[in-house]
């Protein structure tokens, strides 16, 4: 345990869910148009994620910038590794390179 | 609190002074822009470590001052021709 409360239950999180996505809003209710876009991207390639409201929960909000050092959400996360914030989830989206991650990590048939 | 263009091509240039930065104003309000960042610092970089290169080049504006940066970066023999 790394003794920071925040960090803890952002590790547990990861450990749980093969794919974890922080945003801003839920899955459904997306509240911000870069965690809209990678919940579209997701949702159209079919995949099962967490989605992790940051906005109900301030410390989690900042606490997951300096856990990843990437100062936005959203932040994707496959199997434990941070993948990227919108536009790189895009550029790998765009040119298969996302579908390819997720079908190696066993998470896409 | 908005950001002009010229001053982020400014902050990143001074962390990565042999980068060719382009910035692209999407709406016109200071607050969302589009960047392509092109530098031989990228170099066997992955595209998560190139992006928070920019982004310290930023110095903590990014996601305060700068709400929206779509950022594209690569090295140069990579870079996108137009």
């Amino acid at each position: 345990m790394s003794g920071n409360p925040v960090y803890d239950r952002i590790q547990q999180d990861l450990n749980e869910n093969p794919v974890v996505l922080y945003m801003k809003g839920t899955p459904m209710f997306p509240q911000c148009g870069f965690s809209a876009a990678v919940v579209q991207i997701l949702s159209d390639l079919g995949v099962k994620f967490k989605g992790i409201d940051v906005l109900v929960d301030p410390s989690l909000r900042d606490g997951i910038k300096q856990f990843t050092n990437w100062p936005t959400i959203p932040q994707l996360y496959v199997k434990g590794e941070f993948v990227g914030g919108c536009d790189i989830v895009r550029e790998m989206a765009a040119n298969g390179e996302l579908a390819g991650l997720l079908k190696e990590k066993g998470l896409l048939s | 609190m908005a950001m002009e263009a010229a001053q982020i091509a400014a902050l990143i240039k001074e962390s990565l002074p042999d980068a060719e930065v382009t910035i692209e104003d999407l709406r016109g309000d200071g607050d969302h822009y589009a960047a392509l960042v092109v530098s031989p610092a990228f170099r066997g970089k992955s595209r998560v470590q190139q992006h928070q290169m920019v982004y310290g080049a930023l110095r903590g504006k990014m996601g305060g001052e700068l709400h929206a940066l779509a950022l594209q970066t690569s090295a140069p023999e990579d870079a996108p021709t137009f």
